[in-house]
């Protein structure tokens, strides 16, 4: 049992920190990148539990990466296991950083590390469209229109008006407990007339 | 001084909200307007690095701003600032979360949310293919840049038919296109 959680941990932090050392582009990025490494390659997490995990890294302060492997690393080993997802995604961006900062300028003129860093940009989006088709596809295979429209009207909200990621979760949040409140309200209404 | 930086990136942890682009304007009022520990050139300069480099934004500045004021320590004392307010909250909602998601009221509100997650994941994904394909150009035709076209429906086959992980694909396409542009 013991052997069986240093496994886990040691798993958890090679996973956070080679998906933190590749991952350059925002907060939804690594999400998708951590969907794709801990649903479908290590099979630790479901899909709806990933999602639910996204929604709540994206809405609390601080950086999203930190935020998700918090609730990951709890997840899969406590509290140890949080502060080592957070180790994992934490040093990567310092050691790059902290190199850096020395060679600044022989870094910013280098044209091979620039035209590295705009062809990877296509890799990174090409992981996005994988595992964005894998999850619109179980959306779409529950046949309900709500859910469906949902996420059709998120995605224009989202790359057309340029609506805050925020803002669109918290509406849907929003419209998930009026929906809630509703079939409640239905049901007590429905006993009440039953006992009549 | 450090625990004024401190302190400095615990306010930027605890009120961005929203991820990376949410930072900026915190860490610039913190950094540069309020303690004066960056000019605004050297702060213009960072969140380029930022940017050009893996790993959260406001990461990237806490190292940046503690390791040029302090050495490697100050990289670390920002760092575990930046981290210590999500650490805390995300701790909390996590306990909640694993404790009552079996619900039927949780189950049934977060699987409103779900969809729009998906969407969010998308549009992320189409603004970085964007930026890929035409690199810093406005998105018209004419600016569209072929080798990148190629390399991205190249790893997307890839890793539809193959399953590659996604280290294989990002690190494939960033050699395979440097390689490229090198014999062009």
């Amino acid at each position: 049992m013991k052997e069986n959680k240093s496994k886990i941990l040691l798993q958890l932090f090679w996973a956070t920190f080679t998906l933190s050392a590749f991952t350059f582009g925002g907060g939804f990025v690594i999400v998708s990148l951590m969907k794709k490494k801990f649903v479908e390659e290590l099979k630790w997490l479901d899909e709806n539990e990933m999602l639910d995990i996204t929604a709540i890294a994206q809405s609390s302060p601080g950086p999203i990466p930190i935020n998700a492997s918090v609730i990951l690393g709890y997840r899969m080993a406590g509290i140890m296991g949080t502060i080592v997802a957070i180790l994992g995604t934490a040093i990567p961006p310092m050691v790059i950083i902290s190199l850096i900062s020395v060679f600044y300028s022989q870094f910013r003129e280098n044209q091979i590390i620039a035209t590295a860093l705009q062809v990877m940009r296509v890799g990174v989006a090409a992981v996005i469209f994988d595992v964005v088709l894998n999850l619109a596809k179980n959306v779409w295979k529950t046949k309900k229109s709500f859910y469906i429209g949902m996420m059709v009207i998120a995605f224009l909200a989202a790359a057309i008006f340029d609506i805050s990621a925020m803002l669109i979760i918290l509406i849907c949040l929003g419209i998930g407990i009026a929906n809630v409140l509703i079939s409640l309200t239905r049901k007590k209404g429905k006993k009440e007339t039953g006992k009549l | 001084m450090i625990w004024r930086l401190f302190f400095s990136f615990i306010k930027v942890g605890l009120f961005s909200v929203g991820g990376g682009y949410a930072a900026i304007p915190l860490i610039q009022n913190q950094i540069v307007e309020t303690h004066k520990l960056l000019s605004l050139e050297e702060f213009t300069d960072l969140i380029t690095i930022a940017e050009m480099t893996p790993g959260p934004i406001s990461i990237n500045s806490a190292t940046f701003v503690g390791t040029r004021l302090a050495g490697i320590p100050g990289a670390l004392i920002c760092t575990l600032g930046c981290i210590l307010p999500s650490f805390f909250i995300c701790l909390v909602l996590a306990h909640f979360y694993y404790k009552y998601r079996q619900l039927d009221e949780v189950q049934k509100v977060l699987s409103a949310l779900r969809p729009a997650v998906v969407a969010l994941i998308a549009s992320a994904g189409l603004s970085i293919l964007l930026l890929g394909i035409f690199g810093d150009a406005p998105a018209a035709f004419g600016n569209l840049r072929p080798v990148e076209c190629v390399l991205f429906l190249a790893g997307f086959f890839l890793i539809r038919k193959y399953h590659l992980n996604a280290i294989q694909v990002i690190f494939g396409t960033g050699v395979v296109g440097t390689l490229i542009y090198a014999v062009l």
